[in-house]
């Protein structure tokens, strides 16, 4: 066992932390949340020269060819950093074609994924938003031959404008058929949704989208159990983007418990105020260790049912309970749109829903567990 | 990163599973029964048992009775235990004085106490709480007096874990009552349980049994040799007994609450409510399912502890995070056991209508006492505000 960071992961924690505090500060990315601004072209091709946006694409796919824990400890810092979900989203979209995908499809696209030129993004929940298979209701009908015609709504989808691609799942037959669909395709629409995040989530329609076999991903009517896998390690990415997240909930509050002086003195003094930081800090802990923990198990091949629904429903609980302390020993400046916290507290909002919700992994767990 | 055990590591697990399974602890003779629920079940056979296959201090070197054994497998040991359900309460004197008398005794306090409470043959309990001393440890009155070769010590300790079980004290006391601050004046003993002018007197917990006593001490002779290492280095000595209390006293919480989750898991589904098991009721699932989540972070943060011990470094704050964290577990835990159980949670085992052996209001009442003993958890979260996250103290 061993708990600490090897040499590696830990050269690129500390360029992450960095590139990013310089590059992505939390002005920048409060801008980006208001509509002010989008985030930047040239940070864009700076962190996929970094080879960011390939970290766990193959080498012969023109990626990096790291492992599934180098994309964890890399997410752990764009939590830290708030990131905007550009990132992320792009992440799973390109861990989902490289998964599912036949070499064909990902020689095609996955070293201009790599290069920071595509965007692939996951296209799953519905208006309905379950997890299981009878929650897709997007209906792919064959047409002739070759072609299917696709007809649903996709939504809470971060970041499907900016896609080249969607990984679109639909009911077909007697399963579940997962679609590459291109977004230039004029069938397909997508929203802006106004959330008090100011994250970019859409609405995306599909209106008789027509796509070819050649599009499908993995096998015909048999997509659910590899789309299956995908979630799982991208419900544990988002753990670890909780986790960065948390982090640094944490370590701007023990900076203003420090600062701030009430009573002549420091409020870090005061007892309560430090009960509540220990709390974070056993919170941020065991969601960071949960969260490692799974990634690797992912990485040597085990399926992880339990373990990642645990680490979901844990983390996303801990992260939610550390913005509340953090906000609570913040005071009323907390509380204001120009304050770092809230860029925080509001993306756990959804971070806490996406790819389930803690009361949906606790069932899952339920069942893992005998009940 | 890494989060496997290695084959060898894997190899050990066989082996101390094999042998429990061979001789389950559950045959031994009990002082105080609990079938592993909260791990304070006492033993003396089964800890001679243990200490006779020399897993009792199997980290301890060769020379002192142990095994050299590694910490990640003194807690794979541990892990093994629990989840066999064995009574273990009364290895603390090897998990908590040993460390010390390693750390601070003379060379010859090492050989003539150390292998023989490794075997499990010598029980030490630990005597520093007074009644005016709780967490405020250096509060002490206990005071020894020097008398030629000798020291006459009078005073009293309470909470003394199974004192009624243990052959020797080991005692904090005042060796400089005038000293300031109070702890530079604090020296500890080793002291044989039956030297004339100790009575031990049992305190009943709410749970009906005597788990701890009030320990007199009425003019009692003890020789100079007793005197654990240096005078007035007590404090030390008695910081390092706390440090390896919090490391390894709750180590093995994670799978005790999980053999008592199966216990629960196994009631619902053979319990009917309405018509319908119990197990069905959405509300009982994702209470049952929470707890499973939790004990998977109480276990990381063990493992975590263990692993810093490996490195032959003391965990500091990590250990407070981890006690506090499978105290409060356990509490949440019993209570969840008896909201589930309902009116049948009341009944001790020797009720005709005791379900689950009664174990799980054992568990409950005893569940008080644990967010208090080894350091309460608000001093925990102190430890780790103050000494893990720097927080200023004034
Ligand atoms: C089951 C059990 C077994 C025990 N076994 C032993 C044993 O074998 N040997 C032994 O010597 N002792 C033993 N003890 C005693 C134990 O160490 C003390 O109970 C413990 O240190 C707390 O002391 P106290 O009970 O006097 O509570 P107090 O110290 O009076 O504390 C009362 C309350 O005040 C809080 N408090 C105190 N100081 C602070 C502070 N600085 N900041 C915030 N809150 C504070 C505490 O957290 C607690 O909530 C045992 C206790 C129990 C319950």
């Amino acid at each position: 066992m061993d708990f600490n960071l090897n040499e590696e992961q830990e050269m690129l924690r500390k360029l992450a932390r960095d590139f990013l505090s310089a590059n992505c500060p939390p002005s920048l990315v409060r801008k980006i949340a208001r509509g002010e601004a989008e985030l930047d072209p040239q940070l864009w091709r700076n962190m996929a020269q970094m080879g960011w946006m390939g970290i766990t694409v193959p080498e012969k796919y023109g990626g990096m060819g790291g492992s599934f824990l180098s994309l964890i400890v890399l997410l752990e810092e764009t939590g830290y950093a708030c990131l905007p979900s550009l990132f992320f989203s792009g992440l799973i979209g390109g861990l989902a074609l490289n998964e599912m995908g036949n070499d064909g499809q990902k020689q095609d696209l996955l070293p201009k994924i790599a290069q920071g030129e595509l965007m692939v993004v996951l296209a799953f929940t519905e208006p309905g938003v379950r997890y299981d298979a009878q929650g897709i209701t997007t209906k792919a009908v064959l047409e002739g031959g070759n072609k299917y015609s696709i007809d649903g709504v996709k939504l809470f989808i971060s970041d499907a404008q900016h896609a080249d691609y969607l990984v679109c799942p639909a009911s077909s037959g007697k399963g579940i058929t997962v679609f590459l669909l291109e977004t230039r395709n004029p069938a397909i629409r997508c929203a802006l949704l106004n959330t008090y995040a100011g994250d970019r989530q859409y609405e995306v329609i599909l209106n008789k989208v027509s796509s070819s076999k050649e599009n499908i991903l993995g096998r015909v009517e048999q997509g659910w159990d590899l789309l299956q896998s995908v979630m799982r390690k991208a419900t544990i990415a988002k753990c670890a983007e909780m986790v960065g997240g948390a982090q640094k909930a944490l370590d701007m509050t023990l900076d203003y418990a420090r600062e701030r002086k009430q009573f002549g003195r420091p409020i870090g003094t005061l007892q309560a105020i430090q009960h509540y930081c220990a709390n974070m800090a056993i919170d941020v802990d065991a969601a960071r260790f949960l969260t490692r923990e799974t990634a690797w198990n992912l990485n040597v091949g085990q399926p992880c049912v339990k373990e990642a629904a645990v680490a979901k429903a844990f983390v996303s609980d801990a992260y939610t309970r550390v913005c509340k302390m953090a906000h609570q020993i913040h005071g009323a400046i907390g509380t204001t749109e120009d304050h770092d916290l809230p860029l925080y507290s509001k993306s756990a909002i959804a971070s806490r829903i996406i790819f389930g919700d803690p009361s949906y992994h606790r069932e899952v767990v339920a069942q893992e567990i005998g009940l | 990163m890494d989060f496997g055990f290695t084959p060898e590591e894997e190899k050990f697990r066989e082996e101390v599973r094999e042998w429990l399974e061979k001789e389950p602890p559950g045959k031994f003779k009990m002082e105080l029964e609990d079938e592993g629920y909260g791990c304070w079940g006492v033993s003396r056979e089964f800890t001679r048992h243990l200490g006779a296959k020399g897993w009792l201090a199997p980290d301890w070197p060769v020379e002192y009775g142990g095994q050299g054994r590694t910490s990640m497998e003194k807690l794979i040991l541990v892990m093994e235990l629990a989840k066999h359900r064995a009574p273990t309460f009364l290895h603390f004197a090897a998990e908590l004085v040993g460390p010390t008398i390693m750390l601070y005794g003379t060379e010859e306090q090492k050989r003539d106490f150390l292998p023989k409470m490794a075997s499990g043959k010598t029980i030490i309990c630990e005597c520093m709480s007074e009644p005016d001393a709780g967490s405020d440890a250096a509060a002490i009155n206990t005071q020894a007096m020097e008398d030629g070769d000798y020291y006459i010590i009078n005073g009293q300790k309470t909470w003394t874990s199974l004192a009624h079980l243990a052959d020797w004290c080991w005692v904090t006391v005042l060796t400089d009552p005038s000293a300031t601050p109070r702890y530079k004046g604090i020296s500890s003993f080793i002291i044989d349980a039956k030297t004339p002018g100790i009575t031990i007197r049992p305190i009943i917990n709410m749970a009906g049994e005597q788990s701890f006593n009030e320990v007199f001490f009425d003019n009692v002779r003890v020789p100079k040799s007793n005197l654990l290492g240096k005078i007035n280095n007590g404090w030390y000595q008695l910081l390092a007994a706390l440090d390896s209390e919090r490391c390894w006293s709750r180590a093995g919480m994670a799978w005790y609450c999980g053999e008592i989750l199966k216990d629960l898991i196994t009631y619902t589904k053979e319990t009917k409510n309405g018509g319908d098991s119990l197990n069905h009721n959405p509300l009982i699932r994702q209470k049952l399912a929470q707890l499973a989540i939790d004990i998977e972070a109480c276990r990381i943060l063990q493992y975590r502890v263990a692993w810093i011990h490996s490195r032959n470094t003391l965990p500091n704050y990590e250990a407070s995070m981890a006690k506090v964290y499978a105290d409060e577990l356990s509490q949440r835990l019993a209570m969840a056991g008896m909201e589930i159980l309902g009116f049948y949670g009341q009944l001790k085992r020797d009720s005709k209508w005791s379900v689950l052996k009664g174990m799980i209001g054992h568990m409950y009442v005893n569940s008080y006492g644990k967010t208090i003993a080894a350091g309460a958890s608000e001093i925990q979260r102190n430890i780790i505000a103050q000494r893990g996250l720097k927080l200023p103290r004034s």
